[in-house]
């Protein structure tokens, strides 16, 4: 694999070549010289301070150095430079590029441009695709395997970029999915297609309450978007309902609760403490998938 | 040959055969036959031993380049593209939609990259029966009814 562009590009046996490769990379967590002399740089024409600073940390603790920017309103790019001559500029200093941009598409046309490799940090809506590789890392190093679990995704399903790839991935497993959602912001048919197609069992329900009554071994929480709504009303009356608190702790009994963050008011601090929360783990688990696919990128492997 | 068309032979020109009924206007429209000074013959609904129903076109003295014939298999997948030379059949194809679609279609997403960056649109056939393609880039997946939109001049 040249670049790390979308999640569709990986069948299971490259999934898992990930994971294995990211829990011997926790055994370098405190600092190597895999990358020392090699350059990242990151271009992040949109800011994310959480996913530019995990790529950051990642490349320094594999002993190599971080050129980049993190917004394009100083770079030539205000003036009007196409993404394809930006990102073949940034090829001439440096050994990888991550890149996160606006539009959809962005980083497949950074990478057909440039023959360095390229990691995709999220282009527009589509894809994120080392969020997901975390997420399914996450899982797997804190339930010990994928196959044979039933996990839950809760929130916004129809404009969550992460839950939809998060599907994606998890239809190369023996997996139950149970989508729950208000029913305007359902899961997308051409997203239950795919997972039908590849016998994948999901139901879908609109309620908490309902979980009280089916096992899940991980709560995916994502956001929900004021913005999403054409009807503030609707917002105000959906919101509170896929809101965890102690009391959602009786539906959700011992599922452990992962989002991707930021968070606004969705799970309440009070579940931080909990043995349900996997969150800030998971934001942990960043690093060490990153660093392996900086380094396999770059010609590592162990 | 003979048998099979409605409307009388062409000398030169291109026959387009077993096109989905009801698709030879969609078809004409694609190929901008309106906008061209060819003479041009529409069947529609022809009685077809091999699909129940087809449309035929037929465009005097003009051969249809790989594009074209590209273009057309995106809403008549099953049409058959014959070239005339003095009433014989010099060359018969039958359209592919091709793995690949390039520069023929513009992307349905206002936010994808090839509306911003020069760039020529890529889209990969994920199926063609019912027709989804995915765009290479931005991976939103078109249907038909999007194909249609897409293939006209904006």
């Amino acid at each position: 694999m040249k670049d790390v562009i979308s999640i569709k590009d990986f069948d299971r046996d490259q999934i898992e070549q990930v994971l294995q490769n990211a829990e011997i990379m926790e055994g370098f967590i405190q600092g190597t010289d895999i990358l020392q002399g090699k350059i990242l740089a990151t271009l992040f024409f949109e800011p994310s301070t959480r996913t530019r600073l995990s790529f950051e940390s990642a490349m320094k603790r594999l002993g190599g150095k971080v050129i980049g920017f993190s917004e394009s309103t100083s770079t030539s790019v205000a003036k009007g430079e196409t993404l394809q001559d930006t990102v073949k500029i940034a090829e001439q200093y440096s050994d990888i590029i991550v890149i996160r941009h606006p539009q959809d598409g962005s980083a497949r046309l950074a990478a057909e441009a440039v023959s360095v490799p390229v990691i995709n940090a999220g282009d527009g809506s589509n894809q994120h695709p080392t969020q997901t590789l975390l997420d399914l890392y996450t899982i797997k190093k804190e339930l010990g395997r994928i196959d044979t679990l039933s996990v839950g995704m809760m929130g916004d399903l129809k404009y969550g970029r992460t839950v939809h790839s998060l599907a994606y991935a998890l239809s190369w497993y023996d997996i139950t999915l149970q989508f729950l959602s208000p029913p305007s912001l359902e899961m997308p048919v051409h997203i239950k297609e795919d997972l039908a197609r590849k016998s994948i069992e999901f139901e879908e329900i609109s309620e908490m309450e309902d979980l009280k009554d089916i096992e899940v071994d991980v709560l995916y929480v994502t956001r929900i978007q004021k913005e999403r709504f054409p009807d503030i009303e609707e917002y105000e009356k959906v919101k509170g309902c896929y809101r965890i608190t102690e009391e959602s702790l009786d539906y959700i009994k011992d599922a452990k609760i992962m989002h991707p963050l930021p968070r606004v008011d969705e799970i309440a601090p009070e579940i931080d403490e909990t043995p349900n929360a996997l969150y800030f783990k998971q934001a942990w688990n960043g690093v060490p998938v990153r660093m392996t696919l900086l380094a396999s990128l770059l010609g590592w492997s162990p | 040959m003979k048998k099979e068309l409605k409307v009388t032979a062409i000398k030169d020109g291109t026959v387009i055969d077993h096109i989905t009924p009801g698709k030879a206007f969609e078809v004409a429209r694609i190929l901008e036959l309106e906008d061209s000074s060819a003479v041009v013959s529409l069947a529609i609904n022809v009685s077809s031993g091999k699909s129940g129903r087809k449309d035929i076109i037929k465009i005097e003295n003009k051969e249809l380049s790989k594009g074209e014939v590209d273009r057309i298999s995106l809403v008549a997948p099953n049409a058959t593209v014959n070239i005339i030379k003095g009433y014989e059949v010099i060359d018969k194809k039958h359209v592919e939609i091709p793995d690949k679609i390039v520069g023929i279609l513009s992307c349905p997403n206002k936010n994808c990259i090839t509306k911003y960056d020069p760039v020529e649109t890529k889209f990969l056939l994920e199926s063609s029966d019912p027709l989804r393609i995915r765009c290479y880039y931005c991976e939103r997946v078109l249907t038909e009814e999007d194909v249609k939109k897409g293939l006209t001049k904006e």
